[in-house]
């Protein structure tokens, strides 16, 4: 196999060797890498950079924007940030598992607000560890069910984060989907969810997102939530909770812990021997590129939980050593000092009510001044830092090909891209395209 | 009710170093003195964030565009270009010629979990579907090594390093197990500042190592995690690094270089580095593909890498000041560690201490490979609290005016009192 001649060649070799048997040689060890697709959201990123619209609107990556359509860094992040400049004194390694203060205060904010947390926590049953936000967090515990868990099979909501699939098949998971969204309804098909779960094998691991479902915004009521857990219990499933976007759904990240609540419960009553948990502070405190998140394992007891400790030591550890500090220096000192806590549960609001306002605007725009025919209740009915449009994949490429509306194939738009400066253009760009394309 | 896998999840023991740690921590007696883990002190025994750092945490600060957005998958590209400088040299040919592939990565193990994780997907020979190549590390080696390879799936064997009795390289056996191991095997080299024997081939050693290696086909991955440590030059430390790949004399399938900024930029616990892959000949094609399957690696293990620490070490790098105060902060700490290490020497062969001692002062880097048995530093741990590995490494950097005279007595009686 010899270069064509437009390519340059470089190489250095003693004349004692001849170029062809170089270049079989230097061929030979990586000639079987295949271009990886890019991904797709972060792809879809590059392409709205390079778009030269003036005009042109970004909702695609989930990360919050302020009404101005820039990036936001919370006050009580400043706070902090200002106060770690002033003290910090060393940058040494944390332990393999996150600093114990940092622990202890996470593991505070989520188990010690309601009873049956308060109480696994107490009794030492609940293992947390830092993890590089959500996706380190959630690869950590599905290389952990991998390697002490007999099923290695994952359900996953249909549809889920994408990069969801990615992590649990690089554990050596496989996956496969329950019903989730039902697309005619723009709701949750929880008959079909419900029967899904029935359906499964003893041991089946269960991903469920907390609360603001990503892509689609859709959530399980309490009271689905409570036959959720009692379906997990019957069927003895492994339930692993992701949870991201804490906070986005009632603008008080405590109260939207509510369905966690239910799980400690069951986990008290012995409803279900155990749950994982992977929590990300990426959107809640804007600590996004700062990799801070944390990963919590319900053992039975405090010798089993040193066991699981261990052991999840020994996977970090030739990972990445140990995680990085500057994101959770940063969330410590938020959560350890009440002025900046208060602070943090204030801006939070401000995100909350910031993107509430702009589905309610967008929905009237669409519906009153556009008078759209189709039904967009969903905007508004739908939580968190997204909306599943309904939108199919003709209309999305046809909104970023002719107006430089960026959203992901499946219709998902993130609220936090729209402001007032963008939100009349956006509503009259989505109108404009659904009457003109089915 | 017991959860469903508490019958098969064994204890295990607390890691080798992370554990002294934490033994140290626990140690109420106030004389302590940590020879532990490989985190620089400062004469006073305190943790030193680099002036360096220190201005550019401050210009990063008040910059109006600091945030905390995520970065991109592969990282902060200015950091990367920089850092691929750094070690491969401003003037390298393949920097030059466009066949270096940089990733960003969480310091030293993230990038040799990287580098692990791509030769167990990619390595391959072609007319070979079955090969799956041995990586072969220094007997001894950096404690995590062996898992960091094995957890990616890789077979990993020990070649000969270390003379116990002389204090020097086995360089003829480091030579023979080259040439005998299977063609295309992984050879673990550490760029400079060996850990843990502090001792490095000399320049004449690395020929005939860098041949044996070529000769027979296989690949070399550099680990540096000390680079500016041995003689506080950046360029003298990667001259073996850069000697492999600028002199013409070596045909490689490809190098590859795990680099680390925690010890020389002091970012330990910030967990900033990068993984180089360097071609042999220029292909775009080869480029993108090898960059898309590392970013396809990182987007399922962390998405992508914390920025913080990316944006110091590229914000020191590119500001002529800061890069020049950097050099001096090296230069500060190589020679301090060097100082300690010719202290600790007057003071052993002061007391007369059994055994021959200059290897301590031969040894470059952080660490000396004392020669102290596990025996003797569970002694030195447990009557003088003086924590250092099981195996004898101590980090010199823990050692200063006000504690070498204490551990240097401690060392003589503890070896006396085994005579």
């Amino acid at each position: 196999m010899f270069r064509s001649s437009k390519s340059v060649r470089y190489i250095r070799f003693p004349s004692t060797y001849s170029l062809a048997s170089n270049l079989v040689r230097f061929q030979s060890r990586w000639a079987g890498v295949p271009q990886a697709p890019s991904d797709k959201i972060l792809g879809l990123s590059l392409l709205y950079t390079l778009d030269a619209n003036p005009n042109k609107v970004d909702l695609g990556v989930g990360a919050y924007r302020d009404g101005n359509g820039s990036p936001w860094i919370l006050p009580s992040v400043r706070m902090a940030e200002k106060i770690l400049q002033d003290t910090e004194s060393d940058k040494e390694y944390s332990p393999i598992l996150g600093s114990p203060k940092f622990i202890q205060l996470v593991q505070k904010l989520l188990f010690a607000h309601d009873t049956s947390g308060f109480q696994l926590l107490a009794d030492g049953r609940i293992v947390t560890a830092q993890g590089l936000s959500g996706t380190g967090s959630l690869r950590v515990l599905a290389e952990f069910l991998h390697r002490f868990h007999s099923n290695h099979h994952v359900k996953v909501p249909d549809p889920t984060w994408t990069n969801h699939l990615s992590i649990m098949k690089d554990s050596g998971l496989t996956t496969s989907a329950y019903r989730y969204y039902d697309q005619k309804s723009n709701a949750l098909d929880f008959d079909g969810l419900l029967e899904d779960l029935s359906r499964s094998e003893e041991g089946t691991i269960v991903l469920l997102h907390l609360s603001c479902h990503n892509p689609t915004g859709v959530d399980s009521s309490p009271e689905q939530w409570d036959e959720i857990i009692k379906m997990l219990s019957e069927r003895n499933l492994v339930p692993v909770v992701d949870t991201a976007y804490q906070g986005f759904q009632s603008g008080d990240p405590v109260k939207d812990l509510a369905t966690l609540f239910k799980f400690n419960d069951a986990v008290a009553m012995g409803k279900i021997p155990t749950y994982l948990l992977s929590q990300s502070f990426a959107k809640n405190m804007g600590l996004y590129g700062e990799r801070v998140g944390t990963l919590s394992v319900i053992c039975s007891g405090p010798r089993e939980s040193e066991r699981v400790r261990s052991q999840l030591a020994k996977l970090i550890r030739p990972m990445y050593s140990s995680p990085p500090t500057h994101g959770s220096k940063l969330v410590e000192t938020i959560l350890g000092n009440e002025d900046i806590y208060n602070q943090w549960l204030n801006d939070v609001k401000t995100m909350c009510d910031r993107l509430d306002s702009m589905r309610l605007l967008l929905y009237d725009k669409l519906t009153v001044e556009y008078n759209s025919a189709l039904d967009w209740e969903h905007i508004i009915t739908q939580k968190g830092m997204f909306c599943y449009t309904g939108l199919n994949p003709r209309q999305v490429e046809k909104l970023r090909s002719t107006k430089s509306v960026y959203m992901t194939a499946d219709g998902r738009i993130s609220i936090a891209g729209i402001c007032l400066k963008n939100i009349d253009y956006l509503a009259r760009s989505i109108d404009e395209v659904t009457k003109e394309t089915a | 009710m017991s959860g469903f896998y508490h019958v098969n999840i064994p204890q295990l023991p607390p890691d080798p170093l992370f554990g002294i740690k934490a033994s140290l921590a626990k140690d109420t007696r106030e004389n302590k003195v940590d020879l532990g883990i490989g985190a620089y002190r400062d004469d006073h025994g305190k943790p030193w964030i680099l002036p360096s750092v220190k201005l550019a945490e401050d210009l990063l600060h008040h910059s109006a565009d600091y945030n905390h957005e995520y970065l991109p998958i592969s990282g902060l590209k200015k950091f990367t270009e920089e850092a691929a400088k750094v070690i491969l040299g401003e003037e390298s040919s393949a920097i030059k010629e466009d066949r270096v592939v940089s990733i960003q990565s969480l310091s030293g193990t993230g990038s040799l979990h990287l580098a692990g994780t791509f030769i167990n997907k990619f390595y391959r020979k072609k007319d070979d579907a079955s090969f799956r190549a041995v990586v072969y590390v220094s007997d001894p080696t950096w404690s995590n090594h062996m898992q960091i390879f094995s957890s990616c799936g890789l077979a990993t064997t020990k070649y000969p390093y270390w003379n116990d009795a002389t204090k020097q390289l086995k360089i003829d056996q480091y030579v023979q197990a080259i040439e005998q191991a299977p063609k295309g095997s992984v050879f673990l080299l550490h760029a400079t500042a060996h850990n843990p024997t502090g001792m490095d081939p000399k320049p004449e050693e690395w020929k005939r190592i860098l041949k044996a290696i070529s000769d027979n086909g296989h690949l070399p991955l550099f680990d540096c995690a000390y680079q500016g440590f041995t003689t506080g030059s950046l360029a003298k430390d990667a001259w073996a690094l850069r000697h492999a790949i600028d002199s013409g004399d070596y045909h490689f399938p490809g190098i590859l270089v795990c680099q680390s900024f925690a010890k020389n930029c002091g970012m330990y616990g910030e967990r900033v580095g990068a993984f180089h892959v360097v071609l042999p000949e220029h292909d775009d094609a080869l480029n993108s593909a090898i960059l898309s399957q590392l970013s396809k690696i990182v987007r399922s293990e962390i998405s992508n890498p914390p920025g913080y620490g990316a944006k110091v070490v590229s914000l020191i790098l590119t500001t002529p000041q800061l890069k020049k105060q950097w050099e001096r902060d090296l230069i500060t700490m190589s020679s301090r560690i060097m100082g300690m290490r010719k202290q600790l020497v007057v003071e052993l062969q002061r007391l007369g201490t059994p055994g021959s001692w200059n290897h301590i002062t031969e040894q470059k880097g952080m660490f000396s490979y004392t020669g102290l048995t596990p025996s003797q530093t569970e002694k030195l741990a447990h009557d003088y609290a003086i924590y250092m590995s099981k195996n004898g490494r101590a980090s010199i950097a823990g050692l200063n005016p006000g504690n070498v005279k204490y551990v240097a007595k401690a060392i003589d009686d503890v070896i006396r009192s085994e005579l």
